[in-house]
Formats: C-alpha cells, sequence, structure tokens
C-alpha cells in the first residue's frame, strides 16, 4: 500500500496565550450571583430543619411537608391525619423527607450546570479556563449517581403533589389568607418545575424513535418540552417560591406576621 | 460611517507566536472577518486565516474573538464600541498551524469513530417513510455547520488535553444523539456513547449550547436526552431488574 | 526520485479534485467500485460550496404531484436552459435523479417529509411541478454531510477489511492541485501543494475526476466562495480539454446588495417559492411587466392568479416572480437601471406581508438568521433588498454524456466544472441533482478506464519539475500585490462581462485580461510558504485569467442573446445559433482560441415528447421541417 500521510508535521502545539481567558465581559457575575443565590438556599434550609415552627392552621411550612413524624407533627400537620413515623422520632420532621426535594435539585441537571459553574468552577464561564488539573466528570463515583435523577423526579411528582393538597386545604380553609394564595402559587411553581425536568421528557417520549406511533405520548412530550425550555427559570422561581413560602409560614406560626387576612 | 479600529491578533506558526497589534479601517456594516481580510490585502499578506462561506454557513472561520469562540464572518463590527481593543486568537482547544489556522484533524478523527448510519438491511432505496415529527429532532442536529466551536470552547477538552483520547466532543456526542433518535437507525449506540465517547465526562455545563452559530440546543435536546437513554440502559434499576426478568424468560424458551 | 525532492508521492486509481457534491459522489461511486480514490480539495472536508446551496435538489419523484415524471423534468431543463442543453444530460439527469436522491436517504440524509411520509417536494422557479427535495433551506449541507458521511461509512468499512481507514479511499484536505500531468495524450496524474505547509504532493494517477466547481471569484458580486477561482476549468484547457458554453453565466436574481461586505451572498429562491414577491420603489409588483414572450401562456398574468397559484396550483398559472432566473435578474437590472430601485442598489423581496412570522421562521430559517446576523433586518417584519449575483457558470468541460469523460484520455469531470448539462440556463434545483447524478457517472467512468487500462501512464520527472517552479514563482521574488490584481480582474469582469453585455465592452475586458496576464506572471507573495493565502491567491490568479479570457472571448462572438448570455447590441434568441456551441481550447496557457461546432440534434423519441408550437420558438426552419416528418412517422 502507498503511503498515505503525508510527512508527519511536527509535534503540534496550542497557540500559547498565557492567560486563563481572553473575555473582556463580566464573565464572573453570573457565577459569582448563582453562588450567592444557592448558598442563601443551603444557609435558609439548614435553619428550616432546625426550625420547629412548620404549622399553623391551615398552613404547613413546605419544607415540613408531608409531615410524617408522630411527635413532631402537630395534628392538623398531618397528610390524612397520617404519621407512620412513630414515638421514636423525635427529630424536626423536614428531616425525614429533605432527601426527596433535596435529592431531586442536586442531581437536577439545570443544578448540576449551576453549581458545577459557581462552586467547583468547572467551568467558572465558558472559554475561561478551570482551576483543576485534572477532570473525570460524571463517569465514576460519587458523580455517576447524578444519574438516578429520575428516581428523584418520582418522588418530587409525590411532593409536588402534596403541596399542592396543602394548598387546596388552605384554600378550602382559609380562603382569603395571603398565605393560601402564597401556597397556591408555590405549589403551582413546584410543579412546573417538577414537569420540566429533563428526566421527565425523556419519560414521556423522549425514549421513543416514533413519535408517529404514540401521538398521546407526543403531545405530552412537546407540552413538556416546552416547560423544559423554561427549566432553569423554574429552577431559580421555584426555590425561592419554596423558600418565601416556608419562611412566612414560619412566620406566621411564631405570630411575628400577624394580620387578619395573613 | 468608517473610522479607525484597534486590533490584536495572535501571529506564530506551531504554538510559537504573540499577539500582534493592528490599527485598521473599519466601514459600516462589517464583520470581523472583513478586518481580517483588509489586514491581508493592506498590512499583512500572509495571515493565515480559514474562511470559506462568508455567510455562516460552511463553519470554516472559527476563532476567538475577545476570549469568545465566534465565527468571523458573523461577528459585527457594529457590537463593539469604536475604542474597544478587539483581540482575536485561534482556537484554544486545537494545536495552531499558523495565525487564526488551527488543526481540527482531532473532529476529522472523531467523527470517523462514530458508526455509520445503520438502516435495517431490509428497506430499499425509495421506501422509507419517516413523518416529519420523527425526524424533526434528528434534523436539528443536522443543522450543524461542523465549525467545533462546541469541542473547542468544551472545558472537558479545552482545559484537559489528556482527555482528548477518550471524550469526542458534544459535536460528536450530538451526532450520536442523532442516529440513535433516527427512525431506521438499528445500531446500538447508547454503551458505545458512553464507553468509547466519553459521554460521561460532560458535566452540562452548556457552553457548548452557548456558543453554537445555529443555535442547535446541543445539551438540551441531545446531550441530556442521550444521558437519559444511557439511563435507560445502564443506570436504571427498575429497566436492569425487567431486563433480567425478560431475560429468564427467553431463555425458558 | 530526481526532482521530486521535498515533493511527497502518492498512488492512487482515481484522483477527485473538488470535495463539493459532484467530487464525493464520484468518489464514492470509484470506491465503491474497488477502486484506490483520492478526494483533493481546498477547504477542509465538508465545507464546499455546495453547503451554500439552499432550495434543494430536483428530481421527479412525483411524491407531491403525482403527475410529475421524468420526461416533464426533461422538458423543464430543456425549456430553461432554452434549448441549448446537451440533451442527452438532460435525459440522463431526469431520469436518474430519483434515484440519486433516494439513496441519500439510505446514507442517512433526513429531507422534509410529506404528510404519507415520502420525501417532500418544493416548488421552484422554471419546475413545472413541486419538484425539489429539500430540508428547509439547508438542503446543500444536508447533501453535502450526508456524502461526507458515506465516505466516513466506507472507510469504515475498510477498516473493518483492512485495518486502514485510509486503505482506499482518502481526503487530502488543504490542499490544491495546480497542474495535471500527462504521459503522452492521457492522464498521468496531478501536482499540488499542501495549503498549510507549502510542500508540494505529486498523485500518480491514470484518471482524474474534476469536480471543481465554478468561476465566480473572477466576480466582484458573487455567491460564490475564494475557492471558486476556475481551478478545474483552467487545469482542464490546460491539460488539452475543451470548454463549452463558456459564455453562460447565471447571475442568481436575489444576492444580498447590503451590506457591502455581504453583498452578492444568497437569497434562496424559496423565498418566491415560499410566497414572496419582487417589488420596486414604487410598490409595484414588476415581474408582471417582464414575462417573455416564450412563457407568456405558462405565467399568471395578474396579482390575483398569481397568488391563487400558492393554494391552488391546477387551475391557476404560477406568478412571474418564479420565472426562470436569467429573466428575473434581467428584469431587477432594467428596474434598477431604471431609477425603480431600493436605497442600496437592489430591488425589494418581501415574505413579511405574504406569510405569518411563524410561517416565515419554519420555512425559511437559515434565511431569517442570515438577514438577523448579517443585516439586522427582520424579514418578517420588513422587505429584504436583494439584487443579481454572479452565481453559477453553466459552461464547462466538454465532456461524455453517459461517462463524464473529457476529450483528454483518463480526464473526467463532473458538476458545475462541467458544461452542457444545462444548457444557456441551470434551472434551481437542478444544479444538486446534476452533482449527484454526473458525479456518480464520472466515478463510474473513471473506474471503467481504469478497468481497461493496458499499462499504467507514467510520471515524467520533467513535468513535476515545471509544476514545482511554477507554483514557486511567486514567492521568489517581491512582485505586485495579488489582491490588487484580482480586484482588477473582478471589477473587469463584473463591470464589462456582466449581466448585459455589448461588444465594445466585452472587447475592452478582453484588452484588460490580455495586459492582467503580464502583471499576473509578475506578482509576488510575502512570507513562507506555510499557509500563505498571498500565495495561494497569486498561484490561483492564473487560473482565472484563463477562465475570464475564455468567458469574454465566447460572450464576444456569440451574438444573440440567451439564458446566462444577454448581448444589449444582439437583444434577440436567434435559432441560428442555438445549433452553434463555442468551444474553448489553448495551446500552452498564454491565449484561448474559440471554434464553434454544431450541436448534435435530439434523439427523436426526445424532441417528440415537446409541442410543436413550442419548438417553433427555438428551432431554425429547418429543424421544424426535419420535426414535422418526425412527427408524422
Amino acid at each position: 500500500m502507498t503511503q498515505t500521510t503525508p510527512d508527519a508535521p511536527v509535534r503540534r502545539q496550542r497557540a500559547q496565550v498565557k492567560v486563563r481567558t481572553l473575555r473582556t465581559d463580566r464573565w464572573w457575575l453570573t457565577p459569582f450571583l448563582t453562588f450567592l443565590g444557592l448558598s442563601s438556599f443551603l444557609v435558609y434550609g439548614v435553619w428550616a430543619i432546625i426550625d420547629n415552627s412548620i404549622f399553623v392552621d391551615p398552613y404547613i411550612a413546605p419544607f415540613a411537608s408531608p409531615c410524617l413524624a408522630e411527635v413532631t407533627c402537630p395534628e392538623g400537620a398531618r397528610l390524612f391525619g397520617w404519621a407512620p413515623i412513630g414515638d421514636w422520632y423525635t427529630l424536626s420532621p423536614g428531616l425525614l423527607i429533605l432527601a426527596l426535594p433535596g435529592g431531586f435539585r442536586l442531581t437536577c441537571y439545570y443544578y448540576r450546570k449551576s453549581y458545577y459553574r459557581s462552586f467547583w468552577l468547572s467551568p467558572p464561564a465558558c472559554a475561561v479556563q478551570e482551576p483543576h488539573g485534572k477532570y473525570t466528570g460524571e463517569r465514576r463515583f460519587p458523580l455517576i449517581m447524578q444519574n438516578v435523577h429520575r428516581y428523584f423526579f418520582y418522588a418530587a411528582i409525590l411532593i409536588g403533589l402534596i403541596l399542592a393538597w396543602d394548598a387546596v386545604l388552605a384554600l378550602v380553609h382559609k380562603p382569603l389568607g395571603l398565605g393560601t394564595w402564597i401556597l397556591i402559587v408555590n405549589a403551582i411553581l413546584i410543579n412546573a418545575y417538577t414537569l420540566s425536568c429533563h428526566s421527565c421528557r425523556h419519560i414521556t417520549a423522549g425514549r421513543l424513535n416514533h413519535f408517529s406511533r404514540h401521538p398521546l405520548r407526543y403531545r405530552a412530550w412537546t407540552f413538556v418540552s416546552k416547560l423544559n425550555a423554561k427549566h432553569q427559570p423554574l429552577a431559580w422561581a421555584s426555590m425561592f417560591s419554596v423558600m418565601g413560602a416556608d419562611l412566612y409560614v414560619r412566620l406566621v406560626a411564631k405570630g411575628i406576621i400577624a394580620f387578619p387576612y395573613a | 460611517m468608517s473610522y479607525k479600529a484597534k486590533f490584536k491578533v495572535w501571529r506564530g506558526e506551531g504554538g510559537e507566536g504573540k499577539l500582534e497589534d493592528f490599527t485598521v479601517e473599519v466601514n459600516e456594516g462589517e464583520v470581523v472577518l472583513d478586518i481580517i481580510h483588509r489586514l491581508q490585502a493592506t498590512q499583512a499578506p500572509d495571515l493565515a486565516v480559514r474562511w470559506n462561506c462568508k455567510a455562516g454557513k460552511c463553519g470554516s472561520c472559527s476563532m476567538e474573538i475577545n476570549g469568545k469562540p465566534r465565527l468571523g464572518c458573523m461577528t459585527r463590527m457594529s457590537t463593539f464600541s469604536e475604542d474597544e481593543t478587539i483581540t482575536v486568537t485561534p482556537m484554544r482547544t486545537f494545536p495552531v498551524i499558523k495565525d487564526l489556522v488551527t488543526d481540527v484533524s482531532y473532529n476529522y478523527q472523531k467523527a470517523r469513530e462514530v458508526q455509520s448510519f445503520t438502516p435495517p438491511s431490509s428497506v430499499r432505496p425509495g421506501e422509507y417513510r419517516m413523518k416529519q415529527v420523527d425526524v424533526e429532532r434528528s434534523q436539528e442536529f443536522r443543522k450543524c455547520i461542523e465549525c467545533f466551536m462546541c469541542n473547542n470552547v468544551c472545558h472537558v477538552i479545552r482545559d484537559h488535553e489528556e482527555n482528548k483520547t477518550n471524550f469526542s466532543g458534544p459535536r460528536f456526542l450530538m451526532r450520536i444523539a442523532e442516529l440513535d433518535m433516527h427512525p431506521y437507525d438499528v445500531a446500538d449506540r447508547q454503551d458505545a456513547a458512553q464507553e468509547e465517547h466519553g459521554l460521561g465526562y460532560c458535566n452540562i455545563t452548556k457552553c457548548c449550547t452557548e456558543v453554537c452559530p445555529e443555535h442547535i440546543k446541543i445539551t438540551d435536546n441531545a446531550l441530556i436526552p442521550m444521558k437519559e437513554r444511557v439511563v435507560d440502559r445502564r443506570y436504571d434499576p427498575l429497566v436492569w431488574l425487567g431486563n433480567k426478568i425478560f431475560r429468564r424468560g427467553d431463555n425458558g424458551k | 526520485m530526481e526532482n521530486t525532492h521535498n515533493t511527497e508521492r502518492h498512488e492512487y486509481d482515481v484522483v477527485v479534485i473538488g470535495a463539493g457534491g459532484a467530487g464525493l459522489r464520484a468518489a464514492i461511486e470509484a470506491r465503491q467500485q474497488g477502486k484506490r480514490t483520492a478526494i483533493v480539495c481546498k477547504s477542509l472536508f465538508g465545507k464546499a460550496h455546495t453547503v451554500m446551496a439552499e432550495g434543494g435538489a430536483a428530481a421527479a419523484m412525483g411524491n407531491v404531484n403525482p403527475d410529475d415524471n421524468w420526461m416533464v423534468h426533461f422538458r423543464d431543463t430543456m425549456r430553461g436552459g432554452k434549448f441549448l442543453n446537451n440533451w442527452r444530460m438532460a435525459e440522463l439527469h431526469a431520469k436518474e435523479a430519483p434515484d440519486r436522491v433516494w439513496e441519500l436517504e439510505a446514507w442517512g440524509a433526513l429531507f422534509d417529509r410529506t404528510k404519507d411520509g415520502k420525501i417532500s417536494q418544493r416548488n421552484f422557479g422554471g419546475h413545472e411541478y413541486p419538484r425539489l427535495a429539500h430540508v428547509g433551506d439547508r438542503t446543500g449541507l444536508e447533501l453535502i454531510r450526508t456524502l461526507q458521511q458515506r465516505v466516513v461509512a466506507l472507510q469504515q468499512e475498510d477498516y473493518e477489511t483492512h485495518g486502514d481507514y485510509e486503505a482506499y479511499i482518502k481526503v487530502f484536505a488543504e490542499c490544491t492541485v495546480t497542474r495535471l500531468l500527462k504521459d503522452g495524450d492521457a492522464i498521468s496524474g496531478a501536482f499540488g501543494y499542501w495549503r498549510e505547509s507549502g510542500n508540494f504532493v505529486l498523485f500518480d494517477a491514470p484518471t482524474v475526476v474534476l469536480a471543481t466547481g465554478g468561476i465566480g471569484k473572477s466576480y466582484v458580486v458573487t455567491s460564490n466562495s475564494w475557492e471558486y477561482t476556475g481551478d478545474g476549468h483552467a487545469l482542464a484547457l490546460l491539460a488539452g480539454a475543451k470548454l463549452i458554453n463558456m459564455e453562460f453565466i447565471q447571475f442568481h436574481p436575489t444576492g444580498m446588495v447590503w451590506p457591502p461586505s455581504v453583498r452578492g451572498i444568497l437569497v434562496t429562491e424559496s423565498v418566491r417559492g415560499d410566497g414572496g414577491v419582487l417589488r420596486n420603489s414604487d410598490g409595484k409588483r414588476f415581474m408582471f411587466d417582464y414575462i417573455p414572450e416564450v412563457f407568456r401562456d405558462k405565467y399568471a398574468t395578474t396579482e390575483e392568479e398569481g397568488d391563487r397559484w400558492y393554494t391552488d396550483q391546477a387551475n391557476n398559472r404560477r406568478p412571474p416572480e418564479l420565472l426562470p432566473r436569467d429573466e428575473v435578474a434581467r428584469a431587477i437590472n432594467s428596474e434598477v437601471k431604471a431609477g425603480r430601485g431600493s436605497p442600496q442598489g437592489g430591488v425589494f423581496l418581501d415574505v413579511s406581508t405574504r406569510l405569518p412570522a411563524e410561517e416565515i421562521k419554519k420555512r425559511l430559517p437559515s434565511m431569517h438568521h442570515q438577514f438577523k446576523e448579517l443585516a439586522d433586518v427582520d424579514i418578517t417584519a420588513e422587505p429584504m433588498q436583494v439584487g443579481p449575483t454572479c452565481h453559477y457558470i453553466m459552461g464547462g468541460v466538454e465532456v461524455d454524456a453517459d461517462t463524464g469523460a473529457a476529450a483528454v484520455p483518463g480526464l473526467f469531470a463532473a458538476g458545475e466544472v462541467s458544461g452542457g448539462m444545462h444548457g444557456s440556463n441551470r434551472l434551481g434545483g437542478n444544479s444538486l441533482s446534476d452533482l449527484l447524478v454526473f458525479g456518480r457517472r464520472a466515478g463510474a467512468g473513471a473506474a471503467a478506464y481504469v478497468d481497461a487500462l493496458k499499462s499504467r501512464p507514467k510520471v515524467l520527472p520533467e513535468q513535476v519539475t515545471e509544476a514545482r517552479e511554477e507554483a514557486l514563482a511567486p514567492l521568489g521574488h517581491t512582485g505586485e500585490n495579488p489582491y490588487e490584481v484580482h480586484h482588477e480582474l473582478q471589477r473587469t469582469m463584473n463591470d464589462l462581462v456582466g449581466i448585459i453585455r455589448k461588444s465594445e465592452e466585452v472587447a475592452e475586458a478582453l484588452e484588460v485580461v490580455e495586459k492582467l496576464k503580464e502583471r499576473v506572471r509578475l506578482v509576488g507573495a510575502a512570507g513562507s510558504a506555510v499557509y500563505n493565502p498571498g500565495w495561494h491567491l497569486a498561484i490561483d490568479l492564473r487560473n482565472m485569467v484563463l477562465v475570464s479570457e475564455c468567458v469574454a472571448r465566447a460572450a464576444l462572438i456569440r451574438e444573440e442573446s440567451r439564458g446566462g448570455h444577454t448581448r444589449d447590441d444582439f437583444p434577440e434568441m436567434s435559432p441560428e445559433w442555438r445549433r452553434r456551441l463555442l468551444v474553448c481550447s489553448t495551446q500552452d496557457g498564454s491565449a484561448v482560441e474559440v471554434e464553434e461546432r454544431l450541436q448534435p440534434g435530439m434523439r427523436d423519441d426526445l424532441i417528440t415528447l415537446f409541442d410543436r408550437d413550442e419548438l417553433k420558438k427555438y428551432l431554425t426552419d429547418e429543424e421544424m421541417a426535419e420535426f414535422d416528418g418526425i412527427a408524422k412517422s
């Protein structure tokens, strides 16, 4: 066979540009703000776990719902009056369910992007060099666990339904309460965020190669795809709404907020 | 209408080089590639730049303008202020040949490693019947003009040369997704995506989508769906269990 | 070996020059027939100008209108070319295009679909039925990517069997061929250089398939990329082959006119096919005033009828915006000359008032994108400004219709670089199908030639030395800036041998070209041989000047107006001239000779596909008498 490659070129190198990036815009701003936003959520979350003012009739703080503990859940806060976790458990009820919405957000494709960029700086912004010498991605433990996202999604559907149920209860018992409407808005945003999930999109019909043979699933996929395009704004909106709603309920429960239609 | 702009252009061969200063005329409606051409015609006739269609359709003139991967022909000068110094460098991830021209053979090598479209042998040309909705997803990925800016910006290889062996970059992971979603493709691509092409390296930080001049939603529509398909295959315990039971049933026959 | 120091040498059966649609299809065919094939291209693999084709590939598949068949397509093609076409090529093209398109689908192409899942087809200027297989308005990209991926698929097969991807087909990207080599009469190889390093390459091969595209870079306003420097045309001439129809150049009616840096870039004909209309500065749809006699009964005469056609094509005639390209280009040219042009010297092409914004974005995504990003114009809200742009040369290497073989043994040509298929004017959509049909035929022709070869022609060292010296000449000295010479050539061709030609002006152009020849010899390129665009241009100039001379000489001789050749001093189409082809050749590259050749008459079963009334408009009385004889029997 004839030789088919040109003279081996001298070992080639990348252009030597000494700086991390030549970007001239404020590329650090987005990761910085993301860092602040996510950190505030973490800080609030820790406080919410410690705090026990989770219920004021008919409002239940979203961080503590569903409230499953016999000891720490007030009567009205229990889901269908049900408290499967017996009296041996005396810690915060939020702790019991934390893993579900927490895991959902932690493994969410959007949140992954945001914390990889803002916390791990991998990369901090496009075309800005990351500070790590090595990179292996989501190929091995622990990051390979990100692949369980869809199970958290199933759980998140349940949580979303429960929050919606909480809002409905509040609406029935206190239709004119500000808290009711805060819970309603929160429930809508949480459910919209949940449904806009990439795993959800995959499950509806993304995994199919023949949409035309499954018209209903295709319609569902189309709907989810539209929501999915808004996954990032929904992630932020629902994060702040759940924090806001949770804080509001606790402040009402503590009596800090107290007016007739609170 | 016309003004003098300050440019810094990386010049050099085989890695060695530096930013050179130029002052050059800019007229209304021009793009960065026009300015590079003006430099060629008036000040630096041997300034190397790759280009072709000048309309954002061939993906030849990929470069980095003020640090961002851009097509020279689609970056309008009006997006910069007149007193701004514009820095133009070659794509950072690939070895430089000369000035703004890089050796993009990595991409062609990876392209070759993706198993080609594999239709069932029973379908003859002319017999293909596909609904528009079934081809639309793959059609989006076929808009790709192969400018390779997604591969250039991807930190997996941009910042870690050693990953090039095991990672095919967004462009070719998207190609796998395109084929995996093709209504007639029968090849098994999910394991290959993870094992051979390094889908697991992707941490979905979306820079590929940000730089795509065709505005293809690479991450949301190709990489994440592909990751989900891989989960179906390899990481979903329920599916795994189902397969086990199903297979046992098969064996029983 | 002697005299080829620093020149790498490769042996192949078939060397394909050009990696656009025709080149890739030829290479695929040659490889499928077991030939070791090299693809040599000036750009990166997959960047060839074919990507710019927007509208689609014309193939009478009858998916949208079942009345369509190869005979209708053949008639449309001949009509579009004003009966100057090589009828055998037009016949093969019409018959084989559907198979070539279907084959692409089996290689992974994803065309837009009809409701029942077949390949959708769209309307286009000059085509009687919806005929263009398309993908939005990026069909060329789909085509080239599919062929590129087919090449890769073949390489993967070779890897399986031989352990080497490049065992049978290899792409030499960013490599320019400057000379074809001959042993006696026959092709023995090709000589070129790597653009990247400046090192020389020698291909030892008994066949060369030219698929280098067109010559647009000899004009200022052109839709063509830098690659279109007429390389294949010039290589063929210098190797002793002949060029025909070089006077026929298609000016696409709708190129962008603003901003200046993108002037000439194409606005696809699909804009009009999908409802876009042309207006002058008075807001008038002027095309109704420009329907030529030969087309009068095929086009709508009122706006109402034209508009109805988009929804009901069976009962209405199509709007005159969809006349063949030469007619529309001339009409726009006249409107602008008459002072009814748009502010930046074009006319208005408006689709914003014709279709809902969403629909425009869906059907014309890349046009929307192109105008938004390049001109900051939103085509869903405002009209575009467009004007004619040099787009395509109908003329090219004279080839045998069935095999693509040129007069020189071992030399083949396909695609835009070959001549005859499109006559005096090419219909939109016929280019992509032409590439596929004749690319395949040229590849097969080359393979058959290799099989029949008794002994392999030899590369003669003195030819290699000569080619080396020729290529190195501009590097050796400081001379005139090649960019200036190029610019003067472009201006000359644009102003003097453009859409409308006059005898004095063309003669003047020839004088300029004569002077430019001398200047080309003296251009110099500063810098090293490593990726030196100045040097590359200096080498390409030889080809551009040679080809421009062919265009101008032929344009001066043909004293009529037909298709892509309009003479102000001979505005009529002449049946006498229809039978005459102008054939260019050169002895040593220093001058071009043009001779006339009689066009062979159409086969009986083909000519009887036409109505007598129609033929009357094109044929001489003598030919009509012959036709009547055939029709009677």
